[in-house]
């Protein structure tokens, strides 16, 4: 920095934030077990999402194998089948990808990306984890209580998720609602770090239209589900008590089984309200911070800057305040009134201008960029790809004449594999590519990742493009077997054979993936502080992996967005954020 | 936009949209003079708000789907006083005694930051009174609703199942919330009595350091729950 005639620190204001107390623990068990490093926290929370994960993907496989191969496999009986399918829902949507990307991405990147040492409460964030770590055994534990899980499906409406009859409408109800109220808990208090960590806590110089979009997706992810999760509380504790207590919130006069219940008088309709308040915007808590790292990763390894930055954020805005307006464009064939219909499709169609203002960003981002088609960068266009192909077949169900007829049918269940599935966890897949390097210092294995990479994409579209066919055909979704229906051709069980047989492939591939995290965890070439040539603060610090406090001594002093690749002029072709506006070139240097 | 400067924050007035603009538009905070800790409850708060508002969603729902007609709330929330028969009588009381606590809470709040340590500590020890007298007439409440009037969560003698239902969820719910505020505010009152502020004694749990702008954080909850109870009372015994 020698020989440079202004003074650097003039372009930021003076510090605002107050240096945090940080609690450097000496133990092993101080370090990683009861961690306040929010660092460690991200790593706790990765490896817990990704092993229930694990449990609710063996879960499709075995739903895949009694849909494929029906009347083969004994120990698959019909109740069973449902209580998969519920666990692998439930697990997959909320357990897995919310707490991945939420409490394993936003805990690792926020505190990183806004230039601070740590999230502002961390041990808040600390018992943050320990309450989902509560909510994960609470709902393995409803595995082996009398009756099994739930089978009520992901949604757990009533009546029927607690009438006999039902699999599991003892314990696995009960310690599902539970084990969701532990969730919810516990994800607020790490919601609380995030915002406040990315309001009151950046570096100097980071404005808020300088972060990267990442930290955008993943902060607008995070209010949706403060705003969102609560619905989602309340309808449990009512359950509950209907359950418990014998009240009468959701369950309407009711005969089971030639007796009259003592229920009188409650709504299920309200149950899917309040749930599907919670479950819209759900769906854009997953979708956000998928949203932001690929744009990210677009960037990044297009070496050109981000199509569009405003015009991202605000769509991100826009999306999240929208998906408030959506919820019963789940519900249309639930009996409530029509006209709310005709409101929720216009909403729903809405929603699709923003969303499809970032896709055409994404395309505009790659287009005469300097592609550099690394692991991260395919993931990256296989999102897109797929996210376009899920979100035309959402054009198709937001429209009340066009689902109907495709409700509860398998083009549902495609549709929502496509958007809310496949593409999350292809960005998670690429985001990890991209982030390994730095939370290990090493790089994973390249023919790996490639062959990960084509085998999980192809995979998924020889699993979710055969099942529109299926939808369009009438096949419901949800059976257990399908008999002797007349409107069903004898092919589509051809169909399913051969979806089964993908499915069990791509699952199975994914053991390359774990091979190499752990393979290079070891043995992988070692990355140095910045391998992809990236301009965001956690390419800069002083330590690869990151010590306790992110940054060493000092705290950066941010002078640029997160976005100069190819700068013209500039010597690099990428100038991180906290190098001074007058040393973008080493001419520019000399000179002085 | 590549190499903007962040604007001096002098250069900005001080009031206005403009001032709100140039808070957004800068590094650092968002939100100016704003702790953590208090920006957190705020947020937290309106994390919570959401949750009243379902469970009074919730109720509203149900009274208008039951098919039973609705208990006459002011006749059963009615206190029998010396032969005389006075409606919501009760309710009145515990109402005028919470928001009076929100009163002793703010003074608390002026005098922690004014680092007078005993009063400030003595006003929130009232408030946590004015709390737990509160939630101690709401155990009274509850007591003569189930014990003499036959009140259940499940039904009830006057009308619709679900009166009993949503009475003891959200006044339960609430009542929770006052009571563990009572627990806080007793856990700072101490801390702030003994000196622990002043001393930079680190915390219990945390490990770390106090500041009078915890009294502030905690004044804001308190003050939310009164605001709850307001809408509670005008929706449960007003409607």
């Amino acid at each position: 920095m020698t020989g440079v005639a202004h003074d650097e620190t003039a372009y930021a204001p003076p510090s605002e934030v107050p240096e945090e107390e940080l609690y450097h623990p000496k133990t092993f068990i101080g370090k990683y077990i009861w961690s306040q490093d929010a660092k460690v926290i991200a790593i706790q929370y990765s490896l817990t999402a990704i092993g229930i994960g694990i449990v609710a993907l063996v879960l499709s496989g075995i739903m895949r194998l009694q849909l494929g191969f029906p009347d083969t496999f004994s120990f698959i009986d019909p109740s069973a089948y449902l209580q998969y399918v519920t666990m692998h829902g439930m697990i997959m949507v909320v357990y897995l990808l919310t707490a991945l990307f939420l409490g394993g991405f936003g805990n690792y990147l926020i505190p990183l990306m806004c230039g601070a040492r740590d999230m502002v409460f961390p041990y808040l964030n600390m018992l943050s984890y320990w309450v989902y770590l509560l909510a994960v055994l609470i709902l393995v534990a409803s595995f082996f209580v009398p009756g099994g899980t739930t089978g009520s499906g992901w949604t757990l409406y009533p009546p029927q998720s607690i009438l006999q009859g039902t699999p599991g409408s003892n314990w696995g109800i009960i310690l599902m609602l539970v084990s969701l109220a532990f969730f919810i808990i516990g994800f607020t208090m790490g919601g609380l770090n995030y915002i406040v960590t990315v309001l009151q806590a950046r570096a100097r110089g980071m404005t808020l239209m300088r972060l990267p979009l990442t930290v955008w997706g993943i902060f607008m992810a995070t209010i949706l589900a403060l705003l969102a999760f609560p619905a989602l509380f309340v309808s449990a504790i009512m359950m509950l008590l209907d359950h418990t207590l014998g009240t009468s919130f959701f369950m309407p006069a009711i005969m089971s089984m030639g007796e009259q219940l003592d229920y009188e008088g409650g709504s299920p309709v309200l149950f899917q309200h309040l749930f599907w308040f919670f479950g819209h915007p759900e769906v854009y808590i997953v979708a956000l911070p998928a949203f932001g790292i690929v744009s990210d990763l677009i960037s990044i390894h297009a070496r050109k800057n981000i199509f569009g930055y405003r015009m991202m954020v605000w769509a991100i805005i826009a999306i999240g305040a929208l998906s408030f307006v959506v919820w019963a464009h789940h519900m249309y064939v639930s009996g409530m009134n029509p006209l709310f219909g005709f409101f929720f499709a216009t909403t729903t169609l809405i929603i699709a201008i923003p969303t499809a203002l970032k896709v055409y960003n994404w395309v505009l981002t790659l287009w005469r960029g300097n592609i550099r088609l690394t692991v991260p960068m395919l993931f990256a266009i296989g999102f897109v790809f797929t996210f376009i192909n899920g979100g035309l077949t959402g054009l198709f169900l937001g429209n009340v004449v066009v689902d109907v007829p495709l409700s509860d049918t398998y083009f549902v269940v495609a549709h929502f594999h496509m958007v809310m599935a496949v593409s999350p966890v292809l960005v998670i897949f690429g985001a990890i590519y991209h982030w390994y390097p730095k939370i290990t210092g090493r790089m994973l294995n390249d023919t790996l990742g490639k062959f990960h990479f084509w085998a999980t994409f192809l995979g998924t579209y020889a699993i979710y493009y055969p099942m529109h066919y299926l939808g369009f055909l009438g096949v419901p979704r949800r059976y257990y077997a399908m008999g002797n229906t007349d409107f069903i051709p004898e092919s589509a069980q051809a169909v399913n054979a051969s979806i089964t047989i993908a499915a069990l492939f791509v699952g199975v591939i994914q053991l390359v993936f774990f091979y190499n995290l752990i393979v290079s965890y070891f043995r992988g070439k070692a990355s140095g502080g910045n391998p992809w040539e990236a301009t965001t603060l956690e390419w800069q610090t002083p330590d690869t992996p990151p010590k306790h406090g992110n940054f060493g001594a000092e705290l950066p002093i941010v002078y640029r967005w997160a976005y100069d690749y190819s700068v013209p002029g500039a010597d690099l072709d990428y100038i991180p954020q906290n190098q001074p506006p007058k040393q973008t070139s080493q001419r520019d240097e000399d000179a002085q | 936009m590549s190499t903007q400067v962040p604007g001096n924050p002098e250069d900005f007035p001080n009031d206005g949209l403009e001032s709100l603009v140039a808070d957004w538009a800068s590094d650092q905070k968002t939100f100016k003079n704003v702790s953590w800790g208090k920006a957190m409850m705020w947020i937290f708060l309106l994390s919570d708000t959401f949750i009243f508002t379902s469970f009074l969603t919730g109720y509203m729902t149900v009274r208008m789907s039951t098919t039973v007609p609705w208990p006459n709330s002011s006749e059963v929330f009615a206190l029998t006083i010396a032969g005389n028969h006075i409606p919501l009588l009760l309710i009145a009381i515990m109402t005028f005694i919470l928001i009076s606590s929100s009163g002793t809470m703010a003074m608390a709040v002026k005098f922690g930051y004014e680092k007078n340590r005993k009063v400030c500590g003595i006003l929130m020890l009232i408030t946590a009174a004015f709390g737990a007298s509160f939630v101690g007439m709401q155990i009274f409440e509850w007591t003569k609703l189930i014990v003499e009037e036959g009140v259940r969560p499940w039904g009830n003698p006057m009308g619709a199942a679900q009166f009993g239902s949503t009475f003891f969820m959200i006044t339960g719910f609430h009542g929770v919330h006052v009571s563990i505020g009572v627990i806080f505010l007793v856990i700072v009152a101490v801390k702030v009595l003994r000196g622990s502020i002043e001393l930079g004694r680190p915390g219990f749990l945390t490990g770390r350091k106090g500041n009078y702008g915890m009294v502030e954080t905690m004044g804001l909850y308190w003050h939310f729950v009164d605001l709850v109870w307001v809408f509670i009372f005008a929706f449960f015994y007003l409607w």
